[in-house]
């Protein structure tokens, strides 16, 4: 194939205004922004303590006061959501880049080594992904006994596979490019080619991935949480105040339901910077 | 036959799949740091007593002895004794198989129930307001907790409208059916989140097929063109994702089950996990890990019969 390279005939000024507007990826960074700075400028700013039990305050209805009401305790339930959003945000973030880090290096050399090496990953890989992830997660957890770092400990061993199988796929389909071939008969070192060549242009499916991972993490991290077997209280996290708020729900129904709407923002934030970034990094066409 | 020869292979293919399954249920309660028999015992037990029941448990034994002993619990149908229990661990699990397999079939049902029409309106309509509205309310879907839909729905229906059932999973088929339709609800909209998209994108993809056309240009109404042969040309994709999300589905029970109180095996592993009888979790773990296994297999065979194209070999 033959390219003639031409000068760029004077663009118009039509042609010249880059960036090309990404709907979903400009509205997903817009609402982590806003949510980044409630979590930690909002906490700041409230004159009320997440912790502090006050029971002449208890299940106070949502109002001028306390704009979410508060719990059964009297702690303001806006406070804690902002609280809770830190710790959350946190753990899943964790939860998420271990498995990405494990995974992608697993993937990377399964993929680029192949042969045994290969298959004796790969049959790993197969083996744990017919445990259901919650049942892994919840065992692992459950053995360990709760805690945050054990949570980190069980996502990790359980998540990577996915990262793991994304990235061998890609790293199977790069390694036979000409610019690969071309680093090896440089001489270059495996450990440099995978991580100047191979990588880079096999990471980008795994980091869209991981956009639609954190969603799925927090909603992993909240249930856990909520079954008592995440954070424990009266550490302040949606899952543990949706739990709490479920023995009032018939009197307090604000409790459980404000701690819901900001899984539901944070995982409407990350499933369009997933889609933007889609949009990105892989032009169709 | 043909199918029954598939089955039988698939089956024997899986023989090497389950005793790696069986190894990870097994070193999930031995390698990972932590004493099941200090745990048990508490804070306060002496070292004398962790010590006999270690032995009880038969954790004092090396590596591959206690796993050979696993395996022959296994090969001989018990799966071990329950702690708490006190009864072999299969009896238990059993007694809690019914409601779980109850809640993956109907919730699918919803599911399909759901994504058919909505898939439908949103391709042929597309890129129209309403197109845009189904799919804003499914990325809600998605990111929406279940457990918290399901606290929300026990409100709502248990003090509100009282319909439905808010726990418990009822006499009969009518009654598991009307028990469980909110649980099964909560689990279908996770799963419609995802298969209304597949099955959009493909009918969309379909309906520009050369064979639509032919179908047209014989003169059939656009309805039964959509029926007939678009929607049963695009099912296939959604059959696939239903498979790849399998495990997420029946994961997702577990949660489901402790919202809604359903006497199911999910509600049995987190009771058990706080009971901390393990050699029950153990048993769970190999018993979720075959049912993802043999869900697999029958959506298999399902894509082969809506597929002609498909061998089964």
């Amino acid at each position: 194939m033959t390219t003639t390279i031409t000068e760029t005939p004077t663009a118009s000024p039509r042609q010249r205004r880059l960036p090309r507007l990404n709907p979903p990826l400009t509205a997903g960074l817009a609402m982590l922004v806003i949510l980044l700075a409630a979590v930690l400028l909002g906490p700041l700013f409230s004159p009320y303590d997440p912790l502090k039990v006050d029971f002449a305050e208890a299940l106070r209805p949502p109002g001028a006061v306390h704009w979410f009401g508060t719990d059964n305790l009297g702690r303001d339930v806006l406070t804690r959501v902002l609280a809770a959003g830190l710790v959350d945000l946190q753990i899943a973030t964790v939860c998420v880049v271990l498995p990405f880090l494990i995974g992608s290096t697993v993937g990377a050399v399964a993929g680029y080594f192949g042969g045994l090496t290969d298959r004796i990953l790969m049959r790993i890989v197969d083996i744990l992904w017919a445990f259901p992830f919650y049942v892994l997660v919840i065992a692992i957890v459950g053995t360990l006994g709760p805690s945050t770092g054990n949570m980190y400990l069980a996502f990790t061993l359980v998540v990577w596979i996915s990262f793991a199988r994304i990235v061998r796929g890609e790293v199977l389909s790069v390694r036979q490019s000409e610019y690969v071939m071309a680093a090896r008969l440089l001489g270059y070192s495996h450990l440099r080619i995978i991580l100047r060549h191979v990588l880079p242009n096999a990471i980008t499916p795994a980091i869209v991935y991981a956009m639609a991972d954190v969603v799925l993490t927090i909603l992993a991290v909240t249930a856990l949480s909520f079954l008592g077997l995440g954070v424990q209280p009266p550490t302040p996290e949606w899952g543990v105040m949706i739990a709490d708020g479920r023995n009032f729900i018939f009197d307090a129904w604000w409790i459980s339901t404000f701690p819901g709407f900001a899984i539901i923002y944070t995982g409407i934030a990350f499933t369009l910077l997933g889609d933007g970034l889609d949009d990105l990094l892989r032009p169709k066409g | 036959m043909i199918v029954l020869r598939f089955v039988l292979l698939r089956l024997i293919q899986m023989i090497p799949a389950l005793i790696g399954i069986t190894i990870v249920a097994f070193l999930l309660l031995r390698v990972l740091p932590g004493d099941p028999a200090s745990l048990l015992i508490g804070a306060r037990g002496s070292t004398e007593e962790v010590e006999a029941l270690r032995h009880q448990l038969g954790l004092d034994a090396p590596l591959w002895q206690q796993y050979l002993t696993f395996l022959g619990d296994m090969a001989n149908g018990s799966f071990g004794q329950s702690i708490t229990q006190r009864r072999p661990v299969a009896t238990v699990v059993l007694e809690r198989l019914p409601p779980t397999l109850v809640l993956i079939a109907y919730s699918t049902v919803l599911a399909i129930i759901l994504t058919v029409p909505l898939a439908m309106l949103a391709a042929v309509r597309r890129n129209s307001w309403i197109d845009f509205a189904i799919k804003a309310v499914f990325v809600v879907a998605m990111s929406m907790p279940p457990f918290w839909l399901g606290v929300l729905l026990i409100l709502l229906f248990g003090l509100k409208f009282p319909i439905f059932p808010v726990s418990g999973y009822g006499e009969g088929v009518f009654g598991h059916l009307w028990h469980l339709f909110l649980p099964a609800f909560v689990i279908a909209l996770g799963t419609a989140a995802l298969t209304i998209r597949s099955l959009r994108s493909s009918i969309i993809a379909v309906r520009t097929a050369d064979f639509i056309d032919t179908a047209r240009a014989k003169g059939l109404p656009e309805n039964a063109v959509l029926r007939r042969h678009v929607l049963r040309n695009s099912l296939i994709s959604t059959i696939s994702v239903l498979s790849v999300h399998t495990s997420w589905i029946i994961g997702g029970t577990v949660v489901i089950e402790a919202v809604f109180a359903l006497p199911g095996v999910g509600d049995l592993l987190v009771t058990s996990i706080f009971t901390r009888d393990y050699p029950v979790v153990q048993g769970l773990t190999v018993t979720f890990a075959a049912l993802v296994m043999l869900i697999s297999l029958i959506t298999d065979v399902a894509y082969a019969a809506v597929d002609p194209r498909i061998r089964l070999e």
